[in-house]
């Protein structure tokens, strides 16, 4: 370290990193430290003194653990479903050489592409055209609409690198189409089909634009925080966002554990 | 370790295969018989993978029918049919461990106790220690061999290989040709091997089919196809031929001619003889006619010992154009005015100084090496030129 210039060039690699990460970590951290805050006023904008209340009665708030609890359901199911859909319909683009697969090729990513408002602003009018009553459904509905073309992209990327020996050789084995299907296709189409459902999960359960426009009187969490940060911002709102935070920084955490046990096992 | 006396033959009859307007497999007549070693040899797009995947019901055939010894197989599922395949770059589950890998079609067929036979056949194969490894953990050779346990351990009544020993290095595939050949004569089991290397079928196989554009040229023993080709894609494949266009000068055939009758041909001035009985075709005084010789059959001399050859032998003048030393022999490139490019290997025993490139020399041979072939064919068929002789094998 004689030549700071030389330490620099050295180490510009890691300066450059530590700063991506920081930048995106910022938010995450203010969010945290504010979840500790005892506000004065009714906005939690401002550091006032350490306090663990809001830890302590997290659904001290009127009706935000019934919003976070209707959107969690809402992205399970939307997650189940786009998940079963999106699989089925990945295999078929793959596998099958049917009439209308190049159309649905392309389609299929229109939800990706177009703007979330004029997304939203459209379904609400074949919604209320319907005479469909807005609400649960009208959510659930939307949200499987914009989450299937994730799982598909992420599915399909999936079955494309799959070897086709790796079918043919279990049926060789002989394995029946379900038992192919069971044994040898699904576990190996897993990782895919996994990325798919996380994204679903995550789309769904932060969506905001969609679903203000196609719920009606249904309030989820995402519109439960814009409402309240109307007249005031409870601090249960970062204690939840903290909570979701580190949930998932625990999920990438024990997948990456798993994965380095694998390696581990491996010689060499 | 099978059962010997169930009928494995497999016997195809006017098989073929068509994907839209190309034609894959022309229709095709083949008998392999119980217990052989079969070899299927072609360059890449040949139909060689195709006739294979149509035996393991993983192709349908588009005319003709499939008998696995008395019983019809055609319409029979893969899964169904008593026969298991060693596929190109092993397709091992990546999922699965070796050990359920080599169980999966024991467990399939529901038989619930695996553990014993898995472990004797892994011992088989040498791989008792790597039972819980996952098959990317497993070096290429290891894999090839977990590829085979899987597919013997059903004791299927014949074995297809998919060209599997094409993912290994040079000195791996020799060791694996010689285990494969042990195993199948321990295991007596019909094996029927694709490959595109020449020296591969012949090492191993009993018996080699020679496919080209989807049809078989020519059937028959290693040593039988090697010396007796019977066109000149076998000739030049089935390693190096000398091709030389002659004219006929006594057909030699005929009530008169006996069977140790010979056939006269002219080529630029040089008059060689060649046996009827390894002339391909039905030659006429007057016509054209291809005669072949092998690099290794011929003899070289320095222009100046004319008189030390023998008389009787087949004798060509011409100059030294390259030479190149091999160890065990050089391989001499000599430009003659019957035929540019001859290519003599000569064995490295005693060697003469005086045989360097521009040297003038005579090439002679044994009559009796010498065979003959239709003139009205391509004499660079099956060359690397013309076959475009490729080591990656398309499936379709």
């Amino acid at each position: 370290m004689r030549n700071p210039l030389t330490w620099l060039r050295r180490n510009v690699v890691v300066i450059a990193g530590l700063g991506t990460l920081a930048y995106m970590i910022l938010p995450n951290v203010v969010v945290t430290v504010f979840s500790f805050n005892n506000p004065t006023g009714r906005f939690n904008y401002a550091w006032q003194e350490f306090s663990l209340d809001a830890w302590k009665d997290p659904c001290g708030v009127a009706d935000m653990c019934g919003s976070l609890s209707l959107s969690l359901q809402i992205a399970l199911w939307s997650t189940l479903v786009a998940t079963a859909l999106g699989t089925a319909i990945a295999f078929a683009l793959v596998r099958y050489r049917f009439r209308a697969r190049g159309a649905v090729n392309s389609l299929i990513f229109l939800p990706m592409a177009m703007p979330e408002i004029v997304m939203a602003a459209s379904l609400l009018a074949l919604f209320l055209n319907m005479g469909i009553q807005l609400g649960f459904w009208t959510i659930l509905i939307a949200h499987i609409m914009f989450c299937l073309s994730f799982v598909v992209a992420a599915v399909k990327a999936r079955v494309l690198s799959m070897d086709p020996r790796l079918e043919e050789a279990a049926r060789d084995l002989y394995a029946g189409p379900v038992q192919t299907f069971v044994r040898v296709t699904l576990p190996i189409a897993a990782p895919g089909i996994a990325a798919g459902a996380l994204l679903s999960f995550a789309l769904s359960f932060d969506d905001f634009i969609i679903t203000n426009f196609n719920s009606g009187n249904t309030v989820t969490f995402p519109m439960f925080v814009w409402g309240s940060a109307q007249r005031g911002t409870p601090v249960q709102i970062n204690v939840i966002g903290t909570a979701m935070f580190v949930i998932a920084v625990l999920v990438v955490l024990a997948g990456q554990m798993v994965g380095n046990r694998r390696k581990k096992a491996q010689p060499k | 370790m099978t059962d010997k006396t169930a009928g494995g033959d497999v016997r195809l009859s006017g098989i073929s295969k068509h994907y839209g307007t190309f034609t894959a497999v022309h229709p095709l007549d083949l008998t392999i018989p119980q217990g052989s070693f079969f070899a299927l040899l072609g360059a890449s797009g040949c139909g060689k993978t195709t006739t294979l995947r149509m035996i393991a019901g993983l192709e349908e055939p588009s005319t003709g029918t499939v008998h696995l010894g008395d019983r019809e197989v055609t319409d029979l599922q893969p899964y169904k049919r008593p026969v298991n395949t060693v596929f190109q770059s092993y397709a091992l589950f990546p999922h699965l461990s070796i050990f359920e890998n080599v169980a999966f079609g024991l467990r399939r067929r529901g038989i619930k106790s695996v553990k014993k036979q898995v472990d004797d056949m892994l011992e088989l194969v040498q791989l008792g220690q790597f039972a819980q490894r996952k098959p990317h953990q497993l070096s290429g050779g290891q894999q090839q061999r977990v590829a085979v346990a899987r597919a013997l351990i059903n004791h299927p009544q014949v074995l297809l290989l998919d060209e599997p020993l094409g993912a290994l290095d040079l000195k791996l595939r020799r060791q694996m040709q010689l285990e494969l050949k042990r195993i199948q004569t321990e295991v007596g089991i019909t094996f029927v091997h694709v490959t595109h290397d020449q020296e591969e079928a012949m090492t191993m196989a009993d018996t080699v089919a020679v496919m080209n554009g989807g049809r078989v040229e020519q059937l028959g023993a290693p040593a039988e196809l090697y010396e007796n080709p019977g066109t000149t894609f076998v000739a030049n494949f089935l390693g190096t031929s000398n091709l030389i266009e002659a004219t006929v000068e006594t057909a030699g055939t005929g009530a008169a001619a006996g069977s140790g009758s010979e056939i006269v041909v002219s080529a630029s001035g040089a008059v060689l003889r060649l046996p009827a009985s390894r002339c391909a075709t039905t030659p006429r005084t007057g016509g054209k006619l291809l005669v072949g010789v092998r690099p290794e059959k011929i003899s070289l001399v320095h222009a100046d010992e004319e008189d030390t050859i023998a008389t009787g032998r087949n004798k060509i003048t011409g100059r030294i154009a390259d030479s190149s030393f091999i160890g065990v022999s050089t391989q001499y490139v000599i430009d003659s005015q019957v035929c540019p490019e001859l290519e003599v290997y000569a064995q490295n025993i005693e060697r003469d100084s005086r045989l360097v490139p521009g040297a003038e020399v005579i090439l002679h041979w044994n009559p009796e090496h010498t065979f003959g072939l239709d003139a009205a064919q391509s004499m660079l068929a099956g060359t690397m030129g013309d076959a475009g002789i490729e080591t990656v094998e398309e499936s379709a």
